[in-house]
């Protein structure tokens, strides 16, 4: 197992309390930042990092703090978007049920950084259990004088709240979640102006995933340079991943970045290999919008180098070839899935969760499902192929957020990597008709015999 | 709807938590607590939202009715009609279908002896698929009130649907201790 630098202490009995959580090192962080460190001191130390956004667009943290408009006479705002929405995407939640005391930590750290007196966690309204085991810990936080007035006796002050949602993937949006916060409507905004100087009541407002705030902990304490020695390139320190599907052993996994991708699947620390002894046929690396990958480009780049997990491994080939590290939620199809299917479901997905701002997305995202079920169920056409291919096209980046793009990625490259697939649903309608098809007979490629 | 909206009021502990939820933001930003506040309501009322207990938050709230219908007709956990006592939210996307969600949809339709979208007669059980809920390491998975049931088979549903029935309307706010192993 590699470094451990957020579950290090997960399975300590009790680390969801304050007792224990301190006991083993718990908010240090915070006494060494407003301590020992200025404001700006901290957000140097975030820079040097190199940690990018762990929420899926994987932007430099410390650049997205060092845009706040601090010149502003308007309070400033941090947001933690705990609205944890992608498909295939659970670290959040895990972090937050089991060491809730690591995102409070980070939250006071991170809001001391950037000025913030009022801070709130966006967390989405299905985890309203979590809302619970946080509220319990912010209880406990100011019990212990580590949020509230003059904490640790200094000068700065804090409050901090939970905000539930109630059910809108696009809520993970920073601009929408931030409309949702106001109590509206999850429309995203347009931009700019960005949140950095016009965000939460049109406040300068920092936006972070629920990872990259826990992640402020380890870099305060080590030192924002010791923590870029962990992991590769521009993937510094660690990343939680969700894996699920079909594999032995789904759950969430702390890696060092630059763990090679078959040793994750296979390794008995990790996902423990493909379930019931199958092979394994594809991968969605990062959530439901990245690129679908077959097993040969997941476990190899197209130029034949192992593929690691970083940012710049996993979209090495760009789209042609690569996917994206994204939001870390690690899908994996044994033999046995029908590539169509899946999609399908990805598909209503989005048309389900599209706000219905933009037509592209809002038209395009129930054509496309439309059009992916009538071929699954053994209705479609040849030319039903080139028409998802081409709506997708009509969609990416013809919208004011990157929901139209996620709806649209995993169509183009399913159909890209697959296309035979999408093929055999239209010349043999009688063989998909139970939904199972692929669980009786599963499909071969021609490619794949003619490589064997 | 005039003789309904009078009866309609918050618990004395209702209105104090409300008060308390207003009081998180700031000044003239009382809207904020909208999503909050119809998550209390909901609870409080049944299990859904009618158009009375919606003016009756938009009264807590001092903003206009239309404020509190737009926003609850937009997100999918504000329920519009009355649902059973139990509201069972089977998560249908990728990573629970991979896992066999099809197969726990199908069960459950056959022993409440309804399809999807539907209540049972009784009133007991209202059956919902619902998009990725975020335990997609241990699908399949179904939603009831605050409770997530995870890893569950098609015989653990059939369990967890007789525990349930045997139990009061489950909590949109406090999860349940029922356990199907």
């Amino acid at each position: 197992m590699g470094r451990q630098l957020l579950l290090e202490h997960i399975a300590v009995p009790g680390i969801e309390t304050f007792e224990v959580y301190r006991k083993m090192g718990g908010y240090a962080s915070v006494e060494k930042a407003l301590k020992t460190m200025t404001p700006d001191q901290v957000t140097e130390q975030v820079k040097n990092s190199g940690l990018r956004g762990r929420g899926g667009a994987g932007f430099p943290a410390g650049m997205k703090w060092s845009f706040l408009d601090r010149k502003s006479d308007k309070p400033r705002y941090l947001v933690c978007n705990a609205d944890e929405s992608e498909p295939g995407t659970f670290k959040d939640r895990y972090l937050m049920e089991k060491i809730p005391h690591l995102l409070v930590e980070g939250m006071i750290t991170s809001s001391y950084a950037l000025g913030a007196k009022t801070s709130y966690i966006y967390i989405r309204g299905e985890y309203m259990y979590v809302l619970q085991i946080l509220e319990k810990a912010i209880r406990e936080a100011y019990a212990a004088g580590f949020l509230g007035k003059n904490i640790l006796g200094t000068d700065y002050s804090l409050d901090l709240y939970v905000h539930p949602g109630a059910g809108a993937y696009i809520c993970g949006e920073e601009t929408a979640l931030l409309e949702s916060l106001e109590g509206k409507r999850g429309n995203p905004r347009l931009k700019p102006p960005f949140p950095a100087i016009a965000g939460l009541y049109a406040s300068p407002t920092v936006v972070n995933n629920v990872e990259t705030i826990a992640a402020v902990v380890p870099i305060v304490n080590l030192g924002g340079d010791e923590y870029a020695k962990v992991g590769v390139g521009k993937s510094t320190g660690t990343k939680l991943i969700s894996a699920s599907g079909h594999i032995n052993k789904p759950g969430v996994y702390e890696i060092e970045m630059g763990l090679p991708v078959e040793e994750f699947i296979y390794s008995d620390q990790y996902c423990g290999g493909i379930w019931k002894g199958r092979k394994l046929k594809a991968v969605v690396a990062g959530g439901s919008s990245v690129p679908i990958l077959p097993a040969e480009l997941i476990l190899k780049t197209a130029k034949g180098e192992p593929r690691l997990m970083t940012y710049e491994s996993l979209a090495d080939g760009g789209f042609t070839s690569g996917t994206m590290l994204g939001s870390g939620g690690f899908i994996v199809m044994d033999e046995t899935t029908c590539i169509v299917r899946n999609l399908w479901t990805f598909a209503r997905f989005y048309h389900h969760e599209s706000c219905g701002q933009c037509s592209p997305c809002r038209e395009g995202t129930g054509w496309m499902e439309k059009v992916l079920h009538r071929i699954e169920h053994g209705h479609g056409q040849m030319s039903d192929i080139d028409l998802l291919v081409d709506v997708a096209k009509k969609i990416e980046g013809n919208t004011i957020c990157p929901l139209g793009d996620a709806a649209a990625w995993p169509v183009a490259s399913a159909i890209r990597h697959f296309r035979e697939e999408f093929e055999y649903h239209v010349k043999y309608p009688e063989k998909v008709k139970n939904p199972k098809h692929f669980e009786i007979e599963p499909f071969v490629s021609s490619k794949q015999l003619v490589m064997v | 709807m005039a003789t309904e909206k009078e009866t309609i009021q918050f618990s004395d502990s209702a209105l104090s938590k409300a008060k308390e939820i207003i009081g998180r933001y700031p000044e003239g930003k009382q809207k904020s607590a909208l999503l909050p506040l119809l998550h209390l309501a909901q609870s409080e009322f049944d299990g859904w939202l009618s158009p009375a207990v919606m003016d009756y938050v938009a009264s807590l709230l001092q903003i206009k009715p239309i404020e509190v219908y737009e926003v609850a007709t937009f997100y999918t956990m504000f329920n519009l009609e009355p649902v059973g006592n139990h509201l069972l939210e089977v998560c249908r996307t990728g990573p629970c279908w991979l896992r066999g969600a099809e197969d726990i949809v199908k069960r459950i339709e056959q022993k409440l002896n309804i399809k999807v979208g539907e209540t049972t007669a009784d009133g007991k059980f209202t059956l919902k698929t619902v998009e990725c809920l975020g335990s997609c390491g241990t699908a399949p998975m179904l939603q009831c009130g605050a409770t997530f049931f995870e890893n569950l088979s098609e015989e653990s549903v059939e369990v967890l649907i007789e525990k349930l029935a045997k139990q009061k309307r489950s909590s949109y706010l406090r999860p349940t201790e029922i356990n199907v192993g």
